[in-house]
């Protein structure tokens, strides 16, 4: 995934010359995750730049080049190091279209690596989305395949809108048939796929837990259960219709993600889900969530992210009745 | 509108009286404070190799050399932890060792230390148990050690992040009149943070007991000093606050601890902050995970370790005739009983809870996390019995 990542932003920046890069680390050593690598040496330090240490200047340098006519796509080193610039994020990037009537839109992109699963230590696990996702403004997308990878974050550039775009920090080094040298064509921001086909329930997810959910599927068909596994890739703006109709055909449904239950992302969701569908569930809207705690240390992390038994718990827990 | 129509108005009748106007000449400029005694000098202060190591004495240079030698031994070993996967990532300090150490060396008991995340030798130094230092970066706990026991807050991952909080501590402290210090350790890349910047002003204005120590060993993972800042020197970054900037030879442990030593006393004595850079160099890569080859060249590795600090510090050891073989091999032999223990207590697995995760997160446990606490048990109980 990570070389995926690469050429998107390799391809945008031969297309467009206003296309830029910029962060800690991004040039010369290619990145913490070597997801810029070769771009410095191949378009030069002012189109790929290593900046000083300082994610809230990072940002608010990248609304100044923004202003001018650039297309900046910035790189926040971890999750947790983003808060710095949550000022710029939400008081401007966020909000410039709005306070001028339309006439200075933010063409930005943030790549936020995120998430567990990695065993890294403190600050450098969190889920953030659920505060991305309450700031109106802001579109909130994030890869769960390699071929999405790529498509999501050409969409992202080319957007007129900022992107905060999340990269599942644990696939970083998953592989697929995907060829550098055949970039799929780019879907547009907005849109859920199905990844697979079901009967008996949904489960709704997004980023490092999709491939956790499609092993559930797998699993829970030996039990006879057939489950449908919706990938969301956008957050926002979230694809109602496509959600929707995949709940209305199972008439049941799980939220499955790995940030905190309480306020997460998950009680969106499942409040949409009840509201379009509410006459077609055959059971409440489930959700299976990290607890509602401070991100673990590594060695307590497997505890705390949804794997695939606690996504099979919840499936029984919508009163299945088996065989049916 | 209205009023604003009015005010032009006013400013342009009556017509012709502008060339009378002469504006009042503002108030002459006068510089609030003579920045000169605030700046730093432009050699940083070395003791090691000149006269002045003369006045130094004997008992601190050899404790210096103590805590160099098991430093460098903590360095080492935590390195090899890290190979035998007993470690998750390990940010060595071999090459600056002296700055960790002298200035943590410099600290009163009743004095805070707030380090950031590569300051585990200051933490050490000051008292912290060396098995403790390696639990955040074990993985088994966040820190994990109680702040109040050596007066060290939580070693602080987030860059710059603690520098604040050093500056309330130390202005608290003040306010109930006690005369404690707080010694707050950087990077030089996290100089570059709006947080630094906050920090510094806050002390200046509060006039807070706080002295700013700035360990610039030239790179922040892979970017080097001069992609960080455009100043002559991170110590200049103290004038404009209206506090003075220190530079010293961040390798050379006696001057690291003179220019401490005198930091936290002008501190302690109601003069206010102080920012100290220390100049040194990051011998090992960023942590064990990083490959250093790709931003840095070999020679220039080289050429710091002629300057190492424990060789500068032996050299004068010797030639005063203070150290000898024996005396080498009683810190050689001090350092190596530190590191079996830590080696032997690191190898041993760390008995966890799991339950635990919901033990620290409120004072009272919500419904919400004893619900939670409930399931995981259940889980818990359940791969316990398959
Ligand atoms: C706010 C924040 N942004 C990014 C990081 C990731 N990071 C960890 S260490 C580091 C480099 C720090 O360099 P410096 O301040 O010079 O300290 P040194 O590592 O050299 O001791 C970076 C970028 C972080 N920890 N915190």
């Amino acid at each position: 995934m990570a070389q995926a990542l690469q050429r998107a932003m390799r391809d945008a920046m031969a297309e467009d010359p206003t296309v830029h890069v910029m962060g800690e680390d991004v040039g010369t050593l290619g990145g913490v995750f070597r997801v810029t690598d070769g771009l410095a040496k191949e378009f030069g330090e002012d189109r790929c730049t290593d900046t000083p240490l300082a994610e809230a200047g990072i940002l608010g340098a990248a609304v100044g080049m923004a202003m001018y006519g650039l297309r900046p796509v910035v790189e926040m080193q971890f999750d947790a190091f983003a808060y710095p610039a949550f000022e710029q994020l939400i008081s401007h990037v966020a909000k410039m279209r709005n306070r001028t009537r339309g006439a200075m839109p933010m063409p930005i992109v943030i790549r936020v690596p995120y998430g567990g699963g990695i065993g890294g230590v403190e600050h450098h696990s969190d889920s953030s989305e659920a505060y991305y996702m309450a700031t109106p403004g802001l579109h909130v997308v994030t890869p769960a395949t390699v071929e999405d990878a790529y498509g999501l974050l050409r969409a992202a550039i080319a957007s007129d809108d900022p992107v905060v775009f999340l990269e599942p920090k644990r696939l970083y080094w998953s592989k697929s048939d995907w060829s550098p040298e055949a970039p799929a064509p780019v879907e547009p921001i907005g849109k859920a796929v199905v990844r697979r086909r079901g009967t008996g329930a949904t489960l709704i997810t997004y980023g490092p837990s999709v491939p956790v959910c499609l092993e559930a599927a797998e699993a829970a068909q030996a039990e006879g259960w057939d489950l449908e596994v919706v990938d969301l890739r956008s957050l926002v703006p979230f694809d109602d219709e496509t959600v929707s109709a995949s709940v209305r055909r199972t008439g049941r449904a799980v939220v499955v993600h790995e940030s905190t239950g309480f306020g997460g992302p998950g009680a969106e969701i499942a409040a949409r889900v009840t509201e379009r569908c509410f006459h077609h569930l055959e059971a409440p809207v489930l959700r299976v969530a990290g607890f509602d705690i401070p991100y673990p240390p590594p060695m307590l992390e497997r505890h705390h992210l949804p794997g695939v038994d606690r996504v099979l718990d919840a499936v029984a827990r919508l009163q299945w009745e088996a065989g049916s | 509108m209205d009023s604003l129509q009015q005010r032009s108005s006013t400013v342009q009748e009556p017509p012709g009286a502008i060339s009378d106007y002469r504006p009042t000449p503002p108030p002459a400029w006068q510089p609030r404070t003579d920045p000169a005694p605030l700046l730093p000098d432009t050699e940083p202060l070395r003791v090691l190799g000149t006269d002045a190591v003369a006045d130094a004495d004997p008992a601190l240079l050899l404790r210096l050399y103590a805590e160099l030698i098991r430093g460098r031994r903590y360095n080492t070993q935590a390195t090899a932890l890290t190979k035998q996967g007993r470690l998750a990532v390990y940010p060595s300090t071999t090459g600056q060792e002296a700055g960790e150490i002298a200035a943590a060396l410099a600290l009163e008991e009743r004095d805070w230390l707030f380090p950031s995340y590569r300051d585990t030798l200051a933490a050490v130094a000051r008292g912290l148990d060396p098995v403790q230092a390696l639990t955040l970066l074990r993985g088994d706990w966040h820190t994990g050690y109680d702040p109040h026991e050596h007066r060290i807050a939580p070693l602080c991952t987030p860059l710059a992040t603690q520098l604040p909080h050093a500056v309330g501590l130390a202005h608290a402290a003040r306010l109930k009149g006690d005369d404690v210090v707080a010694l707050a350790m950087v990077g030089d890349g996290g100089t570059s943070e709006g947080d630094f910047h906050e920090a510094l002003n806050f002390a200046a204005v509060w006039q807070a007991p706080v002295v700013f120590f700035v360990q610039n060993n030239g790179f922040a993972i892979s970017v080097p000093l001069a992609k960080q800042t455009a100043a002559p020197s991170l110590a200049h970054k103290a004038v404009g606050y209206g506090m003075p900037g220190r530079l010293v030879d961040g390798n050379d442990a006696v001057a690291v601890h003179q220019v401490l030593t005198e930091a936290v006393a002008r501190a302690r004595r109601g003069g206010g902050p102080t920012l100290v850079e220390a100049i040194t160099y990051r011998i090992d890569a960023h942590t064990n995970a990083d490959d250093a080859t790709r931003y840095r060249a070999a020679g220039e590795v080289e050429t710091w370790r002629a300057h190492d600090p424990i060789l500068i510090l032996e050299r004068e050891l010797t030639e005063r005739g203070l150290l000898d073989e024996d005396g080498k091999r009683a810190a050689a032999e001090a350092a190596e009983t530190m590191a079996a223990d830590l080696r032997e207590r690191m190898n041993a697995d760390p008995v966890l809870d799991p339950m635990d995760l919901f033990s620290h997160v409120y004072a009272e446990q919500t419904t919400q996390l004893r619900e939670q606490a409930a399931q995981l048990r259940a889980e818990l109980e359940a791969e316990g019995e398959a």
